[in-house]
């Protein structure tokens, strides 16, 4: 079973990061760029088949080290 | 005194970590391997040491933060145990939850690695009776991650309950934007914990402590350490 967890920054969280990408986006000349806020993938093969399982592990894996809460949230998406 | 530091792969700043507690104390520390389970007997002060852990992967600190020997900091500090985090070592005490909020990447995304001002806020701690409060001592920094960021009801408890013990400032002791380097909150430089017990800071006092150094400022904090548990002994 394959799984994805996306770790996105809260909302009001300055990300450096995202800004530099965005000025170059924008020096590029990429049209219409309103803003850029960098997050992280995870993919995740699973050993189970048991979908509710899976999710029960996967935000385990989110909470005690995939994500900090304290500035990022995160989705597990059992694909 | 008797320190324990903690090693971790990727850590680099352990050996100016324990020359520095040597030259304050007179004794040896012990390294402690990161996948062991228990501090050494009788240890009075744990300290998480600059470098690298891990590569700085997934978090600066992040994984190191989960390793085994983390478990029995966790309870030596429960207990009352002195812990000082120091560059990375801050990180991974905030990742652990020792510390409250997270270091971020610098204001201004450059990695800085040169000599800052520090204003010294109180002096009635384990961590700051060797300065007097609003002095201003000159230590070096080096890191990337070293945007302390949290909550704006964290910030406010740190602030109320005076436990940001060190802050950027300029060399005579102002504190501004111009002087905070790396964009911290409230040109935060270093917290205590709540028991005020667990120290965690960006700079490096410990390449501060020998004439050679060119500055002798980092003493202070070694030698307050040292007379803090001398009295409590």
């Amino acid at each position: 079973m394959k799984a994805r967890v996306t770790v996105t920054l809260k909302n009001g969280i300055l990300d450096p990061q995202g800004k530099a990408i965005e000025g170059a986006l924008k020096s590029l000349g990429v049209d219409g760029i309103a803003s850029v806020r960098q997050g992280k993938v995870f993919d995740i093969e699973l050993a189970g088949a048991d979908k509710a399982k899976a999710e029960e592990a996967l935000k385990a894996a989110a909470d005690k080290l995939l994500a900090n809460t304290v500035i990022e949230n995160y989705r597990v998406e059992v694909l | 005194m008797k320190s324990a530091v903690l090693v971790f792969p990727g850590i680099n700043r352990e050996r100016d970590m324990a020359r520095a507690l040597k030259l304050a104390s007179g004794q040896e520390s012990t390294m402690v391997w990161h996948a062991e389970t228990s501090l050494p007997k009788g240890t009075d002060l744990v300290v998480v040491p600059g470098g690298f852990s891990y590569g700085d992967y997934l978090r600066c600190g992040a994984i190191a933060a989960r390793s085994p020997v983390m478990d029995a900091v966790r309870a030596f500090a429960a207990d009352g145990g002195l812990v000082m985090g120091v560059c990375n070592g801050f990180q991974i005490l905030c990742e652990s939850g020792l510390l409250p909020g997270i270091l971020m990447r610098n204001a201004k995304l450059k990695f800085l690695c040169h000599d800052v001002h520090l204003r010294v806020e109180r002096s009635d701690t384990a961590f700051t009776r060797g300065y007097n409060a609003g002095q201003v001592i000159r230590v070096p920094i080096a890191h990337g991650e070293g945007n302390y960021t949290a909550d704006a009801e964290t910030l406010k408890r740190l602030e109320g309950d005076g436990r940001v013990l060190y802050r950027y400032c300029s060399p005579n002791g102002e504190v501004g934007d111009m002087h905070n380097i790396n964009g911290a909150a409230a040109s935060i430089a270093g917290i205590v914990s709540e028991k005020g017990n667990v120290l965690g800071m960006m700079p490096h006092p410990e390449n501060h402590v020998e004439d050679i150094m060119g500055c002798t400022d980092g003493r202070g904090l070694f030698a307050g350490l040292v007379e803090h548990l001398e009295r409590a002994a």
